[in-house]
């Protein structure tokens, strides 16, 4: 964030809005935390294939240096098992046993020197130095998933609120601002959709849609929008009345730009509080749907399914329940966090609510 | 009043339309049907093909969509959620009947529960805003509010069921239930009961604890609240009767709106808990793509909804008379 303010060469201009509501959120202590927690699930999914997998980050083999897992970060990376075999050449104990041969070989192993695919002989195991946060049933490495599935989380809540945001913008924006039969025949759509519990219809849509990720997200996306278009509708509304929209009215400017360039900017702010709260709840829908199994599919980890084998394993390996818990817990207190933050600095008038 | 009630009641009619519409093409469009489920078991394909056409016949699903949705709008219309596709053929409403009971005590249990404890709560500490109690009880129901009840559940079954074996999780009775004496009988329903209304019953109850102490604090401002101070009432009169009837009003109108959504959000938690209730039943009918009686869960909980809203919007001239609709 750069600021403007203090440069001399603008002595009377005054703060911003976004500048003025930064600096409230950034004032609040809760508010920085969660932003704080938001940005680390951010550098966990970016980094991920340097804090977990099975290559070394930098080694040197019979003479020669490589950077296998600098490589895979830069790589795009396509989920799958296809990953065990690219990795093999690698790996830890494969390594050891042929660093005999050589005395000078070393390598820099990640954190946590495991792939989220791999399989060891150790099922089920609680959690030692070896394997930090323990094994699963497949005696896969339960951090590296752990690691891996925050990917999956970070997504899932940016991209379906995306999704919802454009359909709630537009659709709020139409209705707010032509008001009407428009906003009648929206305000109609917008409480029938409202009326289904949001589980029911993602469930419903979810089993005729082959179940992977980018589904999830469009399902979320489609079922999640209605709060967004409240929101937007209410503040196109309130907007549409002010001296600077009449002025650009009366400057024979078009509707669409004037609803884009004049009043959206505007509007986003208490539209930005909702989708704050959206992606809290996106995180914990698809945790729920991989948990059902309608979610992220079985290799691929997500902290809903790595939750759901725990479940199914509760007595033998109850060291698998918390991880995931926790996980999620702190994700959706993070962006509920950030969302109070967020709404406190927009309304004043309801600061402390929280 | 009566006018704007009526007029409510007409916008409710369009509302009505959609809902059954969303409800019908969003599950008959679907690839895939419960006669294609259950043939696929069948090795020789020529039998399949014949079972698999007699059966769609038989469900009446090889008629054109519109004409089924024209039917299933008529029974709706006379309330009859008609006979269910799943492989026991039996009518819908048998099941959604025998799965009403454990739902509709369970979403009344942990309500009932979480507004008697969040009431005191919200009324304690907004009367004592800022002391110990305050801060303490703020930030216990704010995580509270921020865990996710089936995040809360699995760590829960962990401990208290699996790991000390006090109390069971499976279901809604014990197996030798129908062995017990009566006593026995209700320690035993009470015993299956505690976990899952507690999962049910927390968030609420944080959400409704914050939501009695805001509006109270807000209420304690105004300047009738400073009269009945001046004027010389003890404390507890001032905060009971002038302060706690008018922070009131808001809780009454969220209960319409809250029923539902505890209905609602319960498939997670009654699948985790195996309870036998709709939660369940939807979980269930949607893995067997049992139509009728998807489409009959979803209507009745999408009714629920709207009729909430409605009882709540209506509500709120009826506790406040300030409020007046015309």
């Amino acid at each position: 964030m750069t600021e403007p303010t203090n440069l001399p060469s603008l002595p009377d201009r005054s703060e911003g809005y976004w500048l003025s509501v930064w600096r409230s959120v950034r004032r609040n202590r809760r508010g920085l935390a969660g932003l704080i927690v938001v940005g680390l699930m951010f550098a966990v999914w970016i980094f991920s294939p340097l804090l977990a997998t099975n290559q070394p980050i930098v080694c040197k083999y019979q003479g020669r240096w490589y950077f296998p897992a600098i490589v895979e970060l830069f790589q795009a990376r396509r989920t799958g098992p296809q990953w065990i075999n690219k990795s093999l050449p690698f790996n830890l104990p494969q390594f050891d046993a042929k660093k005999e041969l050589s005395s000078e070989d070393f390598a820099i192993w990640p954190l946590i020197p495991y792939h989220e695919y791999e399989q060891t002989s150790d099922f089920l195991q609680p959690p030692s130095r070896r394997h930090w946060l323990g094994t699963d049933e497949l005696g896969r490495d339960l951090a590296a998933r752990m690691i891996h599935g925050t990917a999956v989380s970070v997504k899932v809540g940016f991209v379906s609120m995306g999704i919802a945001a454009v359909i709630g913008i537009i659709l709020g924006g139409l209705a707010g601002y032509w008001g009407g039969i428009v906003d009648m025949i929206i305000s109609r759509i917008i409480e029938i959709v409202i009326c289904f519990p949001v589980f029911f219809l993602i469930l419903a849509i979810m089993v005729w849609l082959e179940p992977n990720i980018l589904n999830v997200m469009i399902v979320i996306g489609l079922t999640r929008w209605t709060g967004i278009a409240r929101y937007a509708r209410g503040e196109f509304m309130r907007i549409k009345g002010q001296d600077y929209v009449v002025a650009a009215h009366s400057l024979g400017i078009g509707h669409a730009r004037i609803m884009f360039r004049h009043i959206l900017p505007n509007s986003l702010a208490p539209v930005l509080v909702s989708i704050t709260f959206g992606i809290a709840n996106a995180v914990l829908v698809e945790a729920g749907l991989s948990w059902l199994g309608f979610g992220v599919q079985a290799p691929d980890p997500s902290w809903g399914n790595i939750l759901r084998t725990a479940y199914d394993s509760l007595s033998i390996a109850p060291h698998m329940v918390y991880p995931p818990c926790i996980a999620i817990f702190l994700a959706v207190l993070a962006y509920n966090l950030v969302g109070d933050a967020l709404r406190d600095a927009i309304d004043p008038r309801l600061r402390g609510a929280a | 009043m009566l006018g704007y009630a009526i007029r409510r009641l007409i916008l409710a009619v369009p509302t009505l339309f959609g809902i059954t519409l969303v409800t019908f093409f969003v599950i008959n469009l679907a690839p895939g049907d419960p006669a294609q489920l259950q043939t696929q078991g069948i090795m020789d394909s020529q039998v399949s093909v014949r079972v698999y056409e007699e059966l769609r016949q038989y469900y009446g699903l090889d008629q054109p969509v519109l004409k089924r949705y024209g039917q299933w709008l008529w029974r709706l219309a006379r309330l009859d959620f008609g006979p269910s596709m799943s492989t026991d053929r039996r009518p819908v409403w048998h099941k959604i009947r025998e799965r009403l009971w454990p739902t509709m005590s369970l979403a009344i249990l942990s309500l009932g529960i979480s507004l008697a404890v969040a009431i005191p709560i919200g009324i304690y500490s907004a009367a004592r805003q800022n002391r110990w109690f305050d801060t303490v009880s703020s930030t216990v129901l704010y995580a509270l509010y921020s865990v996710p009840s089936y995040v809360m559940a699995v760590p829960l079954i962990l401990l208290i069921a699996v790991q000390w074996n006090l109390l069971p999780f499976q279901g809604m009775k014990s197996d030798d239930y129908e062995q017990l004496t009566a006593f026995g009988k209700a320690a035993d329903l009470i015993k299956h009961y505690t976990l899952i209304t507690f999962c049910f019953s927390y968030g609420a109850l944080a959400y409704y604890a914050r939501f009695v102490r805001q509006n109270m604090l807000e209420v304690l401002r105004q300047d009738y609240v400073r009269t009945a101070r001046a004027k010389g009432l003890c404390e507890r009169h001032v905060i009971m009767r002038h302060g706690f009837r008018n922070a009131l009003i808001p809780v009454v109108t969220l209960f319409g709106l809250l029923l539902p959504a505890v209905i609602g959000g319960s498939v997670i938690l009654e699948v985790m808990f195996n309870w036998p209730g709709m939660g369940r039943l939807f979980f269930e009918s949607m893995m067997s793509r049992d139509y009728p009686t998807i489409m009959a869960l979803t209507f009745i909980t999408a009714c629920l909804v709207l009729l909430g809203t409605l009882l709540a919007d209506l509500s709120y001239p009826l506790v406040d008379p300030r409020i007046a609709y015309d």
